[in-house]
């Protein structure tokens, strides 16, 4: 028995299949959001890859942004509580996470079953957002990929305000051309989106152990900023990613299972 | 694979309805606000002069004179929730260079202001209804903003602004020399305000005002507390629409008339079990802060895709203010509002309506144009969820700008309260 899990983002299309609420059979991700193509090539694609066909799967839940478009979903669950989930699968021992999306940051605060407890999210700015990144790396000229690895070599992140992405983008160029270095720069962006976000996450609490998911958790600099700016380790999964589509397929089997007891 | 049941944590529609009527009362309201307009009109017509006046200001007072008053803040919501604040907002931060981080009730009203003095050119939607006030009334009991902009409209119109300073209260009661403070300024401003009006005080009408008064605030707390049934008889965000006449008209008998009409309306729901929320009640929250105007309809909608009912409000209760006498006047208005009690006093009003009306969660409304009610928001809401085991949630808006909100934002925070509350639900019943 079969259940998938899509997630689809305001950046990303994530998507998921798990047997038997247990074991993860695939998870796949697309560089392409609600709006686009990317989540009907999600679905193809991790069809195609598990070589299955969308009639194995028994009960299918959407989530993200995009979540209310997805209408061969069996439900819409927000992201929220399918970031809980899926980082729970990953992860039992979590009860922090803080998810960083493509337009807004999570602080969620979950129980020992994986369930959300409380939660704290952005206000309406994309600062400390995966948005936020991705235009300082287009102003840096550097792939957003390489933005952490640079960070980590830097010996004095320079200081970057955290209340407008562009005024922070000003900022930036102001530094380019004091010849402040890319690794100091990076850095201080890090900074810049750690701190907006660990103040949210401290309001909800900090209840060991602490993650983070999303894509921009594959950002080392940004779990390195954190974890300095949160005053503890940060567990990253590397299906970080994925973690909204993986806890939308786990929730999938919980209903599927309680709906045919 | 299974058929798709598209969305089942929300509540079911109900099957298609004919239009429900308008409620008598409702009409009632929409014929009161054009009669206070029109008499405003009419006043200017005949020679006399005619206020503006902040929401809290002892009305009493202007109503035993006679004098017509119209109030700011109501008509910038107004403006704001029939989508017509742009350009007023585009003024204000423009040409007159005022901040964008100013209370949109403000920038709406100074724009609006300035058009009535001649000094712009934005269309009046509503053809100058608000018409050109002669003096001004103003507490700072609701907001310390509006010592500044009623200062400025004052200057920019050539008028005098007749001011009672009321106190922030540290404790959960008015101190008597707060009262004497506020007392005397009550007795100086009636003499001010006589002179300048050319008026005789009359202490047996004054007598009668209050009375009035007293019992449209007894109808509306009472209306209000009539939420606590299950289901409960109103879709809670209806109580906003009839907010204008204890703001406008505390102190008139036709707001007599419409309470009551209200309360007989609520009470025959409450004996055919019916309710005028259009779906299943299927949770029931408590509301904190100023409704979000402009988004009103989508904050309604969104809710009710979740069954979700708003039965309890920190705002509109504020207009409930019981006193008898002149001494009472003073010490009530000093506590008539949230923006000028300590946080232990709110959490405790808050921690009452939680259980009086049997709320599973909350929702916070930020609001961008209200920063000390944003101030003192996190402190109230973090000690609330903890005393209360009430899960919440906030989101971003304005009382006016419509600039300050998303609604896919609002969307993802009410869905994920849902979540939670159904869990808790679930937690509940499985003991």
């Amino acid at each position: 028995m079969y259940t998938f899990g899509i997630d689809i983002g305001s950046t990303s299309s994530k998507a998921a299949i798990i047997r038997t609420g247990t074991e993860l059979i695939r998870e796949t991700v697309i560089p392409l959001g609600t709006g686009t193509i990317g989540p009907a090539q999600v679905r193809k694609a991790i069809f195609e890859e598990v070589d299955l066909q969308p009639e194995s799967i028994c009960y299918t839940i959407a989530t993200g942004y995009g979540r209310l478009k997805c209408d061969y979903a069996n439900e819409q669950i927000s992201e929220l509580s399918c970031h809980a989930k899926g980082i729970h699968f990953l992860m039992p021992t979590v009860h922090t996470v803080i998810d960083i999306g493509g337009q807004d940051a999570k602080a969620l605060s979950i129980d020992d079953n994986g369930a959300l407890v409380n939660f704290q999210m952005n206000d309406k700015c994309a600062a400390g957002t995966g948005r936020f990144l991705d235009v300082m790396a287009k102003v840096l000229n550097v792939d957003i990929t390489d933005l952490g690895p640079l960070s980590l070599k830097s010996q004095h992140p320079a200081a970057i305000s955290n209340t407008c992405t562009v005024f922070a983008e000003s900022e930036v160029i102001s530094q380019l051309s004091n010849d402040v270095s890319l690794e100091d720069i990076a850095a201080g962006i890090h900074y810049s989106v750690a701190k907006r976000v660990s103040g949210m996450a401290l309001r909800i609490g900090r209840k060991a152990d602490v993650a983070m998911s999303g894509g921009v958790a594959l950002n080392v600099g940004v779990v390195c900023a954190m974890e300095k700016e949160m005053g503890c380790p940060i567990l990253v999964h590397p299906l970080c990613q994925s973690a909204g589509a993986i806890g939308a397929a786990v929730l999938a089997w919980e209903k599927y299972i309680k709906e045919h007891q | 694979m299974i058929e798709p049941a598209l969305e089942q944590t929300k509540a079911a529609e109900a099957p298609a309805k004919p239009k429900r009527p308008k409620a008598k009362s409702m009409e009632m309201i929409g014929e009161q606000t054009k009669a206070l307009f029109e008499s405003a009109m009419l006043a200017k017509e005949r020679g006399e002069k005619v206020g503006w006046s902040a929401s809290i200001f002892p009305q009493e007072l202007a109503e035993t004179l006679g004098l017509v008053v119209l109030y700011p803040e109501n008509h910038s919501a107004g403006i704001a929730a029939r989508h017509q604040a742009d350009p007023f907002l585009q003024e204000c931060e423009g040409p007159l260079g005022y901040s964008n981080d100013l209370c949109a009730y403000a920038k709406v009203n100074l724009a609006y202001a300035t058009v009535l003095a001649g000094d712009s050119e934005v269309e009046l939607p509503d053809g100058g209804k608000m018409v050109r006030p002669d003096f001004l009334l103003l507490t700072n009991n609701i907001c310390n903003q509006l010592t500044k902009w009623y200062e400025n409209l004052a200057k920019q119109l050539n008028i005098p602004v007749f001011f009672i300073d009321t106190c922030y209260n540290p404790w959960d009661y008015v101190t008597e020399t707060r009262v004497r403070y506020v007392r005397a300024q009550i007795d100086q401003l009636i003499h001010d305000l006589c002179e300048f009006v050319g008026k005789q005080w009359n202490e047996e009408r004054f007598r009668q005002i209050m009375k009035v008064s007293q019992r449209n605030s007894y109808l509306w707390e009472r209306a209000n507390n009539l939420m606590d049934h299950k289901p409960a008889p109103l879709s809670g965000f209806e109580l906003f629409n009839y907010m204008s006449c204890m703001v406008c008209n505390r102190g008139k008998e036709s707001t007599t008339a419409i309470l009551e009409q209200l309360n007989a309306e609520i009470e025959k729901h409450i004996a055919d079990g019916t309710s005028t929320y259009p779906v299943k009640e299927e949770y029931r929250v408590s509301w904190d802060g100023i409704a979000c105007w402009p988004y009103l309809r989508h904050n309604l909608h969104t809710l009710k895709e979740y069954g979700i009912n708003m039965v309890a409000s920190s705002y509109g209760k504020a207009w409930a203010i019981e006193y008898d006498d002149l001494d009472g006047m003073a010490r009530a208005y000093c506590f008539a509002s949230t923006n000028g009690d300590n946080a232990t006093t709110m959490i405790d009003r808050r921690m009452e309506a939680l259980k009086r009306f049997d709320c599973e969660g909350t929702i916070y409304h930020v609001n961008r144009s209200c920063k000390v009610m944003d101030c003192q928001m996190m402190e109230v809401q973090r000690q609330l969820s903890e005393q209360a085991s009430v899960p919440f949630t906030s989101f971003d808006g304005d009382q006016a700008d419509y600039r300050n909100y998303s609604e896919a934002q609002f969307e993802t925070r009410i869905q994920g309260l849902v979540e939670v509350m159904k869990q808790n639900r679930e937690a509940k019943q499985n003991g």
